[in-house]
């Protein structure tokens, strides 16, 4: 195997691990994989690390993009071959169109748009900088597949794994066992489907342009990797313009003519490399190459400098405006006036963001929707909001209590959240934090309005912030503590009134508070004064 | 009978029973007297003291054995409380020691195979790992099945029930020769206390139901459909108050019960006695009753009582 054939193996064999790995984190079905995991899989996530280091600035937690930075300057963009989920699903694809074509020149050269892809970016960075988590949710290319992989391939997992569950139970074998088939609201389903479906049909036609037009990540990279160490060019000495090398460049941006690579559009994926059989393309040190005694390119020297220096400029801006956006975002938090998000219907002022989340107005400045912890949370209590936020957090998770309740002893949301705008929560403080407040309407419930028992609501209640106190005729009705309710949605789930007339239902805190702590009580001795009492 | 008795008495003295305690012990046995069991097998037994796996023994013998209820070759189902994704010192589910120790001795008496479940509260899974049972029925070798799931759930008529005339109830009742129900006695938010009775509201699809159509009626109306074969009562941990999940670990006593029998009512009566409750404080237990489901009045049956020490 030469080195060239060895470096493209490398870069399939890596891209598809990172790519199962992601995609194993969100079609964890039997909870198999620990929190500690799914931070290790996605650190070099690069937005959703960039934005977890300005959440906590801690480098071990989120300081991938760092890396990926680095990785960028020594040898291009690797990251978008290799770490890039969303970028090994396009190569996935490209590599059937290929299969399937009998064409022999499958890829053209093709100039780079440059103005979509810079006004594209340019919108990014704002969004970035004013805390539009709503614009960033559609550009960032690891939020893009990881709604699929949660709204599409997970349902799709869930019953696959029914399907042998029911075949294995016939057996008398419940190793396997069913899972909740749930599939999220038609509306962000249908908009994920299309966007992937559109992506999908770019990447058959036209291999990488989606990297090399709309993503905002493949941009930046792209300024980047102008100044890597290592690059791939042409040694126009053995070059014999057989055109092999273009034929097989998914980023299209080897032209032939010229003997020249774009190279902010090449994602080092290796395979020109690999192609070209007289040796003329060469893997290296841009101004060291042994190989370079070309006075073709001697004499387009001092130019390349001057656009070298240019290119610097451009990414030392584009950095600090990236990384001062931190200053500008913990600025904002403080900031920000009271929400006027009145969602009228139950009336229901807010609906809660999820635990960890601090408060909603900081949780729609952040999220970029790639709904990890939609798949990850056990009750699927989490689903991606449609109004529920209003414009601004469509399609962020919020706590959809008919659905389901938080699990009191869960805080896996706050575990895997890739961006920090679910950040890590301690179960004792979870446990503590009041995501909204109970309500309680006498006249709905049906105690009152049957004249029965009931209290599945208390029965749920983790903390009792729903008891049950004497009523008429023997009977018990709910009496509600806010003080140490923690909004968990354990009473309204279970609530056999139908909505939108729920007997008890919580409206959710704009900001998230610390509620008391449940009354335990002291202990209990038992001293009966008989051993039988019957 | 009389044997029963010495044996009983001199356990009794032997485990160290107070001499304050003794006349009360000859008052109760005195009384207990006017039932006699038949067949030398008790109708409930009601034991103190012990480990959960002593009281079981304890409480089985005096009903004729486990060998009573499961003969070689059957079927096993064994129904606890695994409601709630609390850990087993928080007593919210029955006692994992219990349960293993049930499976274990139904493979000892000659079950061919036994099934362990319940529709839980919390989220299923969780509640199976976290109470301990899932792995104590597991070490076992008993098999501890989902009822999370709808498929698992068949619809049955149940003409004689006042509100529940259908229900959805899970295959494994149908797929078992003999049905063993093995609460845990809690404190109860909606019903004040919940044992045996209660208990079947975890072999059912839709609670919601129950809680929309007159709850005591539902969870009493299920009896009609089907009364467990055997009732284990687990009180060696009772939680008196935030029942039926609990706040914390203050939230119970050590009891140190168990209560066993075949009368449904019965055994919920002595549980609510306990608790210190009256039956027919428990809206389910008094409508059993009255629908004659089985019976709220001890003194009509014969009665073990056993303090182990």
């Amino acid at each position: 195997m030469t080195l060239f054939s060895f470096l493209k193996k490398s870069r399939v064999l890596i891209g598809i691990s990172f790519f199962l790995l992601t995609l194993a984190l969100f079609i964890d079905l039997y909870e198999k994989i620990e929190p500690g995991y799914y931070n290790g899989i996605l650190y070099m996530q690069f937005i959703p690390s960039l934005l977890k280091f300005i959440q906590t600035l801690s480098l071990s937690a989120a300081g991938g993009f760092i890396i990926v930075l680095i990785l960028t300057f020594a040898t291009g963009r690797l990251y978008c071959s290799t770490i890039c989920p969303l970028g090994i699903y396009q190569d996935i694809i490209s590599w059937f169109a290929k299969k399937l074509s009998k064409k022999k020149i499958f890829y053209k050269f093709k100039p780079g748009k440059k103005i979509v892809k810079y006004s594209l970016l340019t919108l990014f960075t704002i969004a970035l900088l004013t805390g539009s988590a709503f614009i960033v949710l559609w550009l960032d290319p690891y939020s893009i597949i990881g709604r699929f992989f949660s709204f599409v391939i997970e349902p799709i997992a869930a019953a696959i794994n029914n399907t042998v569950a029911t075949i294995a139970q016939r057996y008398d074998n419940y190793n396997f066992y069913h899972v909740t088939v749930h599939h999220v609201s038609w509306l962000p389903l249908s908009i994920t489907l299309a966007i992937m479906i559109t992506i999908g049909i770019l990447a058959y036609k036209r291999g990488r342009l989606f990297c090399n037009l709309i993503c905002p990540v493949g941009t930046f990279l792209g300024e980047a990797s102008k100044l890597s160490l290592l690059k791939v060019k042409f040694n126009s000495n053995n070059c014999t313009k057989c055109g092999k090398c273009a034929a097989v460049c998914k980023s299209e941006c080897i032209d032939i003519k010229n003997q020249s690579i774009d190279i902010e559009r090449c994602v080092t994926c290796f395979n020109c490399l690999q192609s070209c059989p007289d040796g003329a393309m060469l893997f290296g040190p841009f101004k060291t190459t042994p190989h370079n005694n070309n006075p073709g390119i001697e004499k387009s020297k001092p130019q390349k400098e001057e656009v070298h220096n240019k290119d610097r400029r451009k990414l030392v801006t584009t950095a600090i405006v990236l990384l001062t956006s931190a200053k500008v975002y913990s600025l904002k938090k403080n900031q920000l006036p009271e929400s006027q998000q009145n969602l009228t219907r139950n009336k229901i002022e807010y609906y809660p963001s999820p635990p960890g989340s601090k408060s909603i107005k900081r949780f729609n400045s952040i999220c970029t929707s790639c709904a990890l912890c939609v798949s990850a949370c056990p009750t699927k209590v989490l689903q991606p909001s449609i109004t529920e936020y209003g414009l601004k957090g469509f399609m962020q998770p919020y706590m959809d209590f008919s659905t389901n309740y938080c699990n009191f002893e869960c805080h896996e949301c706050s575990d895997v959240c890739p961006t920090g705008a679910i950040l890590p929560l301690p179960l004792e403080e979870k446990k503590r934090t009041q995501l909204g407040k109970v309500v309680f309407l006498k006249e709905n419930c049906i105690v009152y309005t049957d004249n029965t028992d009931c209290g599945a609501c208390s029965e749920h209640c983790p903390t009792k912030a729903v008891d049950m106190v004497p009523y008429r005729d023997g009977l018990l009705i709910p009496e509600v503590n806010v003080d140490i309710c923690i909004g968990c949605g354990a009473c309204e789930y279970p609530c056999p009134v139908p909505y939108p007339f729920r007997a008890i239902y919580v409206n959710g805190n704009s900001e998230h508070i610390l509620a008391d702590p449940p009354d335990e009580g002291e202990a209990q001795i038992y001293e009966p004064e008989e051993d039988f009492p019957f | 009978m009389s044997m029963k008795r010495r044996e009983f008495l001199t356990k009794s003295v032997s485990a160290g029973i107070a001499t304050t305690v003794v006349p009360l012990m000859f008052g109760d046995l005195d009384k207990l007297s006017a039932k006699p069991p038949a067949n030398g097998n008790y109708d409930l037994a009601a034991i103190r003291g012990g480990s959960p796996e002593e009281m079981f023994e304890k409480a089985i013998e005096s009903l004729g054995g486990y060998d009573r209820f499961i003969k070689p070759g059957q079927s096993v189902l064994i129904k606890p409380n695994i409601g709630w994704d609390t850990p087993p010192e928080r007593a919210a589910n029955t006692n994992p020691d219990l349960v293993g120790h049930m499976v274990k001795r139904a493979f000892e008496v000659g079950a061919e195979s036994v099934t362990v479940f319940d529709h839980t509260c919390d989220q299923w899974d969780r509640c199976y790992r976290n109470s301990g049972i899932e792995a104590a029925v597991r070490d076992n070798g008993g098999r501890i099945i989902p009822g999370n799931n709808e498929r698992n759930y068949v619809e049955v008529s149940n003409p004689n029930g006042k509100r529940l005339k259908t229900v959805k109830v899970h295959e494994a009742l149908h797929n078992n020769d003999v049905f063993i129900n093995v609460p845990v006695l809690k404190h109860h938010g909606s019903t004040t206390v919940t044992a045996a009775i209660k208990n079947l509201m975890g072999v059912i699809w839709d609670r919601r139901y129950y809680h929309g159509n007159n709850l005591s009626q539902c969870i009493a109306d299920f009896l009609h459909y089907r009364k467990p074969d055997l009732n284990i009562i687990d009180g060696y941990r009772m939680m008196t108050q935030n029942g039926p999940k609990g706040v914390s670990v203050n939230d119970l006593v050590d009891l140190g019960a168990l209560i066993a029998g075949t009368d449904i009512v019965a055994v919920d009566t002595a549980a609510t006695l306990f608790f210190g409750s009256q039956p027919e404080e428990i809206s389910h237990v008094r409508i059993a009753e009255e629908m004659g489901l089985g019976t709220t009045n001890l003194e009509t049956l014969s009665v073990n009582r056993v303090r182990i020490s």
